[in-house]
């Protein structure tokens, strides 16, 4: 952490250009592996696949954008994946006591809130690590979800709803959940990026004392960005139901992993201050457009883990390992340089 | 890192310690009032095959939970100690199974040696990659579970195919105390007693307290990280062949998940998650409160989808408990400070 540290306030420029160049290059291997798949995976190219596409990288699309925000602002949220299913589990429980979906739904988006609210308490609040405070809230809301629904599973949710979240647009292959993820992503790129808000969660996440100074209240902001990161991760329960039309405790167990790893795949810095949403966009789509292509291609689903992992890793040390490079390389030119400059001097004398 | 010849440094010490203590008798303190209650409702609880089932249990969350802490003081994590455990268990079981005539040590060894190469894989990664712990261990923790997933093919390795004298090796007792837990029992008091005692151990305190004074102060951070990410994957690699004795049965699923359960355990356990303070006998404890609330949960016939949601409970519980023990004494080494100048 401190060796981050201590390198951005020496050098600046390179590592600014490093995080363009990170962005830069995911989303051409994101564009890269989307052509090679549909010239060479049989059927990826096709509209029904491309709807089972976006089915597959809702969840993690949508949690993945609340997520950078916290990332950048030098935090993390390991409980999305719980409160996806506790919001699922209460949706099945709410529905089996014959309550209307219509009142449901909003419950779900509240009851998500509320659960973000919880860690922001935690963490803003009583000032403990967010590491610590969502893996405890990551086993207590799965537990909770547990408690409430058993381990059933609820299905007959309403044709009208399970078919808008699995349907597409008119006559066109767009499936109709493109548009919420469309919608957000704009939203939250647009508050990220243009906005004062955006601002002040860079500011928050490169130094939090000076954030301060400059009139940015860290714990007010990252307080909040959990209430929306619980927000959002509860509509990711809510729509992940109506598409398998199954509420169960364990749905989306595991994601959390999943979306940080899509996450730090798209450039963002897990010590935070850095990232940008398209980047992150493209993680998501890459990692779940080389499952699709790979599962299409009877790879198993385990061993697309060690796709992931790689990735992962190799976010975070490719460009490390590049401005290591860069680094030996300047250093020896300018020991060249100064050996060239001593022996002009005593050719002078 | 002790202060000689400066006044007052040892009451300071001794009233840390003190708090330390404090706290591993808070979890001693709960486990004791658990056992008590629950033995009241079902005396079946202190059978002696309970209790055997709760310290099997415990002996391999806890062997797990001592190589987390160890990783976890030097302000560091390792998510990968499940998948490293599922690896070494499909290795250590595939090679008994071709080879039944192998002794015990020599499996114990294979597995730790497995674990032993993805931790120090995990250190190098960390150390001389520049990547955040979380990040690699992350990524490993896909990776190798991967690997078991891609090496294993759906397969599964069964109790009969196992050697017997490899499944009496999880069964069998000196004096009555299985073998499990001793080979626990030893990992704890020698990791124990190096962390304490040992200049290895305390760089370790050192470099979690504060990296950059660690380095100023002449400590090989970097090996020393390694090092920490090492005894964390040998240490998994051991738990992976404990699984193997004590279940029979593997897949290439075993110990999908532990990593949370090994974090659990040592934050119950008072290791603080941003290093510099804690103890592996914490994390054992930790280890053992969080077999036997489960034990209990299923004992008193309370509906076992509690004890999740108990373990959260209990995480963000013993956190703020921290979080408090630490600004008392911050509040009481300030006035003890303002009395002496």
């Amino acid at each position: 952490m401190s060796a981050e540290t201590a390198s951005v306030t020496e050098r600046p420029s390179p590592l600014a250009g490093r995080f363009a160049n990170w962005n830069v290059a995911i989303i051409a291997l994101t564009v890269l592996v989307l052509i090679v798949a549909s010239a060479s995976v049989a059927n990826f190219g096709t509209s029904q696949n491309f709807g089972f596409l976006v089915l597959d990288l809702l969840p993690i699309a949508l949690v993945a954008l609340p997520m950078t925000l916290v990332i950048v602002t030098g935090e993390i949220d390991l409980s999305v994946a719980s409160t996806l299913g506790l919001s699922s589990a209460v949706m099945g429980y709410l529905w089996n006591a014959n309550q209307p979906i219509e009142t449901i739904i909003p419950l779900c988006l509240l009851l998500g809130a509320v659960l973000g609210a919880v860690n922001g308490f935690f963490v803003t609040v009583l000032g403990l690590p967010s590491l610590a405070v969502t893996i405890g809230t990551l086993a207590l809301y799965r537990g909770l979800a547990f408690v409430v629904l058993g381990d059933g599973a609820v299905a007959d949710f309403p044709a009208l709803y399970t078919d808008w979240v699995t349907g597409t647009i008119g006559g066109t292959p767009i499936p109709n959940v493109l548009i919420i993820v469309v919608a957000l992503a704009v939203v939250f790129g647009v508050v990220l990026h243009a906005t004062p808000i955006g601002r002040a969660v860079f500011a928050v996440g490169a130094s939090e004392q000076a954030a301060r100074f400059a009139g940015v209240r860290p714990g007010r902001l990252k307080f909040w960005l959990y209430v929306v990161s619980g927000l959002v991760a509860g509509l990711a329960g809510v729509l992940w139901t109506l598409r398998y039309s199954s509420a169960r405790a364990d749905n989306g167990a595991g994601l959390e992993l999943a979306v940080v790893a899509a996450v730090l795949l798209g450039g963002v810095s897990i010590f935070g201050g850095k990232g940008a949403l398209p980047g992150v966009i493209a993680g998501v789509v890459l990692l779940a457009s080389l499952q699709n292509a790979l599962r299409l291609s009877d790879v198993s689903n385990e061993a697309l883990n060690v796709v992931t992992g790689v990735l992962l890793i190799a976010s975070v040390l490719a460009p490390n390992l590049a401005n290591a490079v860069r680094a030996a390389v300047s250093r020896r030119r300018h020991r060249t340089e100064s050996l060239h400059r001593s022996s002009s001097r005593k050719d002078l004398s | 890192m002790t202060a000689v010849g400066l006044p007052g440094v040892t009451a300071r010490r001794s009233s840390l310690d003190l708090v330390l203590r404090a706290r591993e008798l808070g979890i001693v303190l709960a486990l004791a009032l658990l056992v008590a209650v629950t033995a009241i409702s079902n005396p079946r609880f202190l059978s002696a095959q309970s209790i055997r089932d709760i310290l099997l249990g415990t002996a391999i969350l806890a062997v797990l939970a001592v190589g987390q802490a160890v990783v976890v003081i030097t302000r560091n994590i390792d998510l990968s100690v499940g998948s490293v455990l599922g690896l070494s268990a499909f290795t250590v079981g595939t090679l008994l199974r071709d080879n039944p005539g192998l002794p015990v040590v020599v499996a114990l060894l294979v597995g730790a040696g497995v674990g032993g190469v993805c931790g120090a894989l995990n250190g190098v990664l960390v150390r001389y990659g520049n990547v955040p712990a979380l990040v690699v261990t992350l990524g490993t923790l896909y990776v190798v579970r991967g690997i078991t997933y891609f090496w294993a093919g759906g397969q599964q390795i069964n109790a009969d195919e196992l050697p017997a004298g490899f499944l009496d090796f999880g069964n069998a007792t000196l004096l009555s105390v299985p073998y499990l837990v001793l080979i626990a029992l030893l990992v704890l008091v020698v990791t124990g007693l190096v962390l304490r005692n040992y200049r290895a151990g305390r760089e370790l305190y050192a470099m979690g307290s504060s990296p950059q004074a660690a380095k100023l102060a002449g400590i090989a951070v970097g090996r020393r990280t390694v090092v920490a990410f090492l005894v964390s994957g040998a240490l998994a690699g051991l738990a992976g062949v404990l699984f193997a004795a004590r279940f029979g049965t593997i897949d290439a699923a075993a110990g999908t998940g532990y990593e949370l359960n090994v974090v659990a355990a040592v934050v119950v356990g008072g290791v603080a998650v941003f290093g510099g303070s804690g103890s592996v006998w914490g994390a054992a404890l930790g280890a053992l409160l969080l077999t036997t609330i489960g034990s209990a949960l299923a004992v008193l016939e309370i509906n076992q989808f509690w004890q999740q949601a108990i373990v959260g409970g209990l995480i963000l519980l013993a956190i703020g408990a921290d979080r408090l023990v630490a600004a008392r004494v911050a509040a009481s080494l300030k006035k003890r400070g303002s009395h002496v100048s």
